[in-house]
């Protein structure tokens, strides 16, 4: 079937199988690799991509339900002047070591911080629940989003 | 894994989709957010034939209050029933238990029809809808009927809807009474281990996880309208359950957190 998306503000358009999932419609068809994938089970969060400005699971999205959509990944954030303000922070506070996860974790902090007012370290916490990382202990990443969302 | 092969239909109405599933058979699925079902198709625990997309149902999905009822689109989601500040005032107990469900990204796409009607028993909202007393309307080829919440669920992964029905609307009461939801798992973003809600003081509680379907505590909300104390009353929150063994927890050891979850979430609710 033909699946239509724009991505990073760029129509796409590619005819893919039904059972196509979306993090293999990015990585796969459209060779955008920066959206990682992780668990196969829905749990680590490398694959978040933004779906009309939320954070979704890339893994648990068939592509066809995403037609028609505006997604954004980790290769539309950084413009031209430069990074997004939490790649910028991520960076600044040293929120990563392996990097595997980072992407999905800047496209989830990006969407927690639009979508909840009045952030602290505990919300960020359970806010970021749904994206794992094996080498951080998370206080650098907390710290970073922190940085964004206060 | 990638999902095995399937086919796909859009409906672009409740009526298409009805038809859908009636010329589909019995190995159709009716796909909302996905996000219970796109896993299980992941690892091939679920191989439909057809999905049939009802996520672009926009008429589905929205939260309205009309007198004593709350009246809510089956495709509606968690982040919007955690959002929504209709919900808040008329019934906190299900925007509070909404924000528990998994993670936001999940959230985000979720629906609290696809989560009743995958029936898990380890689930949040489903036990909510159980104790707050709610009504499901499910949608056939016949015309519409109402399903008592405390009638839909009939074993694991299974309810009374029918294989051409599709939930449309879920009402529960205005409910501003004393609650609590007291969710117990060993690590972030899991599933309850156990999971015990608490509506109107007492007058409902309903338990996640405890057999093989979600489940009313007939026995403690029979107590507490006899007057009994929390702690009393929570003696019976594991009567008449048969809770799984697993790698989280034994049967004896769900039964032991059901009893105290109970008694916290009588106290938090003013029992």
């Amino acid at each position: 079937m033909e699946v239509s998306v724009t991505v990073n503000g760029t129509a796409r358009s590619a005819d893919v199988e039904l059972r196509t999932l979306l993090v293999h419609y990015l990585r796969d068809v459209l060779g955008l690799t920066g959206t990682n994938v992780g668990c196969d089970t829905s749990s680590c969060g490398a694959c978040t991509v933004l779906v009309d400005g939320r954070s979704a699971k890339s893994c648990t999205l068939l592509a066809v339900q995403v037609d028609g959509a505006d997604v954004t990944t980790i290769e539309g954030l950084a413009g031209p002047d430069g990074l997004h303000p939490m790649q910028q922070a991520f960076h600044e506070c040293h929120a990563l070591q392996c990097g595997y996860c980072t992407p999905g974790m800047v496209m989830a902090a990006v969407s927690l911080v639009d979508e909840y007012d009045d952030l602290d370290a505990a919300g960020v916490r359970v806010g970021l629940e749904g994206n794992l990382c094996r080498c951080t202990g998370y206080q650098n990443i907390v710290a970073a989003v922190l940085a964004v969302g206060e | 894994m990638i999902p095995a092969a399937v086919d796909y239909v859009r409906a672009d109405s409740a009526e298409a989709a009805i038809a859908a599933l009636a010329e589909a058979g019995d190995e159709a699925k009716l796909l909302a957010g996905g996000q219970s079902l796109v896993p299980l198709m992941r690892l091939r625990l679920a191989t439909p034939s057809v999905l049939v997309d009802i996520g672009r149902l926009d008429g589905l999905a929205g939260i309205s209050v009309d007198g004593d009822t709350v009246g809510i689109g089956a495709l509606t989601t968690h982040s919007a029933l955690e959002h929504s500040a209709d919900l808040a005032a008329a019934c906190p107990l299900l925007a509070h238990v909404a924000a528990q469900v998994g993670d936001p990204a999940v959230r985000h796409r979720g629906t609290l029809g696809g989560s009743l009607a995958h029936a898990d028993p380890a689930s949040d909202l489903p036990a909510a809808v159980l104790a707050l007393g709610g009504t499901l309307v499910a949608t056939g080829p016949g015309g519409s009927r109402e399903i008592a919440a405390t009638d839909f669920f009939t074993g694991f992964l299974e309810s009374v809807l029918g294989p051409d029905e599709l939930l449309t609307e879920v009402r529960v009461p205005v409910s501003t009474g004393g609650w609590c939801y007291q969710k117990f798992n060993r690590r972030a973003q899991d599933w309850a281990i156990v999971g015990v809600v608490v509506a109107e003081g007492g007058a409902g509680v309903a338990l996640v996880n405890m057999g093989s379907t979600p489940m009313r505590a007939a026995g403690v909300e029979a107590a507490v309208a006899a007057g009994a104390s929390a702690g009393d009353a929570a003696s019976a929150a594991a009567d008449g359950t048969e809770p799984p063994t697993d790698n989280n927890a034994d049967g004896d050891y769900r039964a032991h957190l059901a009893r105290v979850l109970t008694e916290r979430a009588l106290v938090a609710a003013g029992a």
